[in-house]
């Protein structure tokens, strides 16, 4: 953790500074270290040259050279300069940054998973097919769908996926229809995924509520409407009390109700979102069902569908019983393949271990997650302003208003959380609360933990009366002090901003 | 209660906080008529004893490549992975963060991620690499599409059919409804894509050209037909590799007119585990970088020394909607990592020499094939390859395979699982090689083959 100048630092300053700088192993590489050790080769060796004449490549110039150790190092270190769930309460509204349970990775680690190939043979392979027959089973259970796509590789191709199954179904009955509605409040993915489904967007303006608009949505849902895409609980934390009225009005009209399920943990063993009127709705599993966000991915995000939709699914898909697991592919009006083989398998057989590790319990997660989320609106209420006070479901939106008075917006708050040990909240959307703190516990926090955070959260709000640059110049203990992006932005659009050979590694002899 | 830390007398604290009498009735926005009274149907909760015996029954009914010879590839090669990568993958750091939004405490992700971007950018020969696609396919549909963002009003792009099936399908399902034409130029007689066919294609309504190396018969191609290709009417190249081991022996696309590299980088290090997740890459020359989609993370030099962070977000959908350059949220922050990590062991010795490997086993496997003199099998094409080729069989495919299996060899990938019902090069099987596999193997393999 650097000072940032703010102590006496007793290290010497070369010192100190070779640790600070060190910090891509592109910038401290020794030449002829390498960190792998092959068997002696046991065949003549071939010449590439000879066989790749003017194709052939010498060498890859400017690659890392480094001992295991080296690496060892490097990214132990690299470790260390992040926040995580491991050690931090990370409450990034709409991420769902629950508790990783570790059986999940002993078990994705089982060489008769992780060690097979997608072509190996079928009958090789009924083990690994019958965990994805399993899995679908599972979402079958929690969803009341009549199928569950397991290809889509996040929750955003998740949403494509469905957003082409509709398109498909649609140009089956006649025409595919022009429009797809997208309320104001929803995550960015939903208008970009309609838009890449060769849809034009339209917004629906939120109600006082920070709900769907009945009347708006009664005005806008024409014959050429293909879907309306809705968030439930939406991206506010709000439950659309009207959902089983907008999904009539919707197929009255002949158009299909996409539920975006990013915060399925709100409801998960509580409510079937098929029972909602829901023709297709996609499932993040790094989020309800626990598989881990490493920083940015792998996500996962199956896709289930009533039985209108069903025929359109990607291929393959996995038909069988007991007796014998295949892949299909003979289905005509499918929409074909959304990826290479048949998903990210890996985090399905964590998604898996995770149901079961709760099974018909599940409903407990939802319930403790809403319980979590409505805990620290009761304890910030008085220190934050709540745009939309409706009831909360497993997040809850404040906003910097009572701050912004004295200078302090929502990305001082979070930096200055970061000083108090915990990962910020959301704060890029809802696009209708400007200056959001959307925040988001899960049910894996204890109530220490839930009260630590709150009262950070009020110390800053005081903080913001008292000594608001305290909180403008955060964060003050972080391993870096603030990053100035725009300046940032602005060196990375110059011309050869991202040339890795533009920094000669330092070669200490 | 399985992750739940707190005891039902805390919980019952909370709830009078928060001021309920109980749980559902912070579910009273919910329409009573859809609101479950039961538990869903699934069995009661596991420990981890039962999760072990369930999980551990699926995966024994699998042949792991651990417990055969493995000759599989087509698209995704099984190499070896550095001990200590997948230990180091469990730091909660690295594997209970998320996207690092918050730059300031999150400098080893995005550190993580420059580094991976600049392996890329090595390995291809381009500029600028995005810290990550989905997968090979998804990376592939991405580069198209940034192609035709990049060149005005045109609607049609041709790819070599020598790229991998599952690419293309791929391909044909995201372009479905975006009014873009895919033009697909047959491979010739060799298995290589021809200069003439591919070029006569072309017009100037076509915003890309998409070649494959080494391609779905393991054979190297000459990027510059495609670059030569496209470049001729104003349209961009586009350069795929799924075997990405290849590029420490072979010119890389950047070097060769390529300007948007896209694929598979799962080799380095990756398991293969059925398939996902794995490791798209797409890499581009500097001045289309405003058009690359997902994440990009860039290097500020600061008097402290470098920091970084995620840049050019203006190109993104939580920014941009829908005008955003992809829909792409979530990437494979992980795999990337796993990737990167097992570069920085590799580093430009150990890729060289793994390459050699690879290589040197696949010769010596089609050296075999060629001296058989049962007469029932061949290399089906003459041209240079890396470390898979095809065998075209006399016998038909599965009966080969089936008297491989009883050697304990996964012998291949038959061409017609890549594209079922295509009903294409049926007698072809896919034999890759890597640094895994011994002599011995290589003997067996050719044993069971003379035995035909």
């Amino acid at each position: 953790m650097s000072d940032h100048g703010n102590l006496t630092n007793p290290v010497p300053a070369a010192l100190a500074d070779r640790r600070r700088k060190s910090s891509s192993i592109f910038d401290a590489f020794r030449p002829g270290r390498k960190g792998v050790l092959l068997p002696a080769l046991d065949v003549p060796a071939a010449d590439p040259e000879a066989l790749f004449g003017a194709l052939h490549r010498a060498e890859v110039e400017g690659e890392v050279e480094a001992s295991e150790v080296d690496a060892i190092r490097h990214f132990t270190r690299l470790s260390q300069k992040n926040m995580s769930i491991d050690a931090n309460l990370y409450p990034l509204g709409s991420c769902t940054m629950k508790y990783n349970p570790r059986i999940n990775e002993e078990l994705a680690r089982l060489p008769g998973f992780a060690d097979v190939h997608p072509y190996t043979p079928e009958h090789l392979s009924q083990g690994a097919l019958e965990l994805l027959a399993r899995l679908e089973e599972a979402l079958v259970a929690l969803t009341g769908f009549a199928r569950v796509t397991l290809q889509p590789s996040a929750g955003a191709n998740g949403e494509l996926t469905a957003c082409l199954m509709i398109r498909a179904a649609h140009v089956k009955a006649g025409a595919p229809r022009k429009y797809v509605l997208v309320p104001d409040s929803a995550h960015g993915t939903n208008p970009a995924s309609a838009h890449f489904a060769g849809y034009a967007v339209q917004e629906l303006a939120s109600n006082p509520r920070g709900t769907l608009d009945l009347g708006e949505l009664e005005k806008k849902m024409t014959d050429e409407v293909a879907a309306v895409m809705i968030t439930v609980p939406n991206t506010l934390g709000v439950f659309e009390e009207n959902i089983l009225e907008v999904t009539k009005i919707v197929h009255a009209k002949g158009g299909y109700v996409y539920l975006d399920g990013a915060n399925f943990n709100a409801f998960v063993g509580k409510v079937r979102p098929a029972d909602l009127g829901a023709d297709a709705m996609h499932m993040n599993l790094h989020k309800t069902f626990s598989t881990p966000h490493g920083g940015g991915g792998p996500g996962s995000g199956p896709v289930g569908v009533a039985p209108a939709l069903v025929p359109f699914l990607p291929v393959p898909t996995v038909e069988g019983a007991d007796d014998g697991w295949r892949l299909e592919f003979d289905r005509p009006d499918s929409i074909g393949r959304m990826r290479t083989f048949y998903g990210n398998y890996g985090v399905l057989v964590r998604a898996l271990t995770y149901i079961h590790s709760y099974g018909n319990e599940i409903a407990e997660v939802a319930e403790t997650s809403v319980l979590n989320a409505n805990y620290l609106r009761k304890k910030l209420a008085p220190f934050y302003h709540l745009k939309y006070d409706a009831p909360s479901y497993h997040e809850v939106v404040f906003d910097d208003k009572l701050q912004a008075a004295k200078g302090v917006h929502n990305i001082d708050v979070a930096k200055r959380l970061m000083d108090y040990g915990f990962h910020p909240p959301t704060m890029s959307f809802p696009l209708i609360v400007p200056g959001a703190l959307m925040i988001e516990p899960t049910e894996s926090e204890p109530v220490e933990e839930l009260d630590a955070f709150a009262d950070a959260m009020i110390a800053i709000a005081k903080e913001a009366e008292e000594s608001p640059e305290l909180v403008t110049s955060a964060p003050h203990v972080t391993p870096v002090g603030r990053i100035d992006e725009a300046l940032l932005a602005r060196e990375a659009s110059k011309p050869g901003s991202f040339a890795p050979v533009l920094r000669a590694p330092v070669r200490r002899s | 209660m399985r992750y739940i830390p707190n005891s039902p007398a805390e919980q019952a604290a909370l709830l009078r906080e928060v001021g309920v009498a109980a749980v559902d009735d912070l579910f009273a926005t919910v329409p009573r008529e859809v609101f479950r009274k039961d538990p869903p149907p699934l069995a009661p909760p596991m420990s981890e004893i039962e999760l072990r015996r369930a999980l551990g029954a699926m995966a024994v009914k699998n042949a792991a490549a651990t417990c055969f010879a493995s000759f599989l590839g087509a698209g995704l090669y099984g190499h070896h992975s550095p001990a200590f990568v997948s230990q180091l993958l469990l730091r909660g750091e690295f594997l209970t963060s998320y996207t690092p939004y918050q730059p300031e405490v999150s400098q080893g992700t995005l550190t993580a991620i420059w580094e991976f971007q600049s392996h890329i950018a090595l390995l291809t020969g381009l500029d600028v690499a995005n810290a990550s696609m989905y997968e090979g396919a998804t990376a592939f549909v991405e580069a198209v599409l940034m192609a035709e963002r990049l060149t005005k009003k045109r609607t049609k792009v041709v790819v070599s059919r020598t790229i991998h099936p599952e690419y293309l399908a791929t391909l044909k399902t995201y372009l479905a409804y975006l009014g873009l034409e895919v033009a697909e130029v047959a491979a010739g007689a060799d298995g290589v894509t021809s200069a003439a066919a591919l070029a006569a294609a072309v017009d100037e309504t076509t915003f890309a050209v998409a070649v494959q190396s080494p391609n779905v018969f393991g054979l190297v191609e000459d990027w510059t037909v495609a670059s030569e290709a496209a470049h001729a009417h104003g349209a961009l190249a586009i350069g795929v590799v799924n075997e990405a081991f290849s590029l420490a022996l072979l010119t890389p696309p950047g070097a060769a007119g390529i300007d948007i590299a896209c694929g598979e980088a799962a080799s380095f290090g990756v398991p293969a585990s059925f398939g996902g997740p794995l490791i798209g890459f797409l890499s581009c020359r500097d001045a289309f970088k405003r058009q690359i989609p997902g994440r990009l993370a860039g290097r500020l030099e600061t008097p402290d020394g470098p920091v970084f962070a995620l840049t050019l977000s203006t190109r993104e959908q939580h920014i941009r909607r829908e005008k955003a350059t992809s829909n792409i949220c979530s990437n494979q922050g992980l795999i990337a990592l796993m990737a990167t990590m097992t570069l920085t062991a590799l580093g430009k010795h150990g890729l060289r020499e793994t390459a050699l490997q690879c290589l040197s086993k696949s010769e010596y496997l089609k050296t075999g094939v060629k001296a058989l003199d049962n007469g029932k099998f061949a290399v089906a094409f003459p041209g240079a390859t890396f470390n898979e080729f095809a065998l075209r069989c006399g016998p038909p495919v599965a009966e080969v395979l089936a008297a491989l299996e009883k050697a304990q060899i996964l012998g291949g990938v038959p061409f017609a699982r890549l594209a079922p019902g295509a009903g294409e090069h049926e007698d072809l099987l896919l034999v890759a090689t890597t640094e895994r596999v011994r002599r011995e193997d290589l003997d067996r393999y050719l044993d069971v083959l003379k035995g035909f």
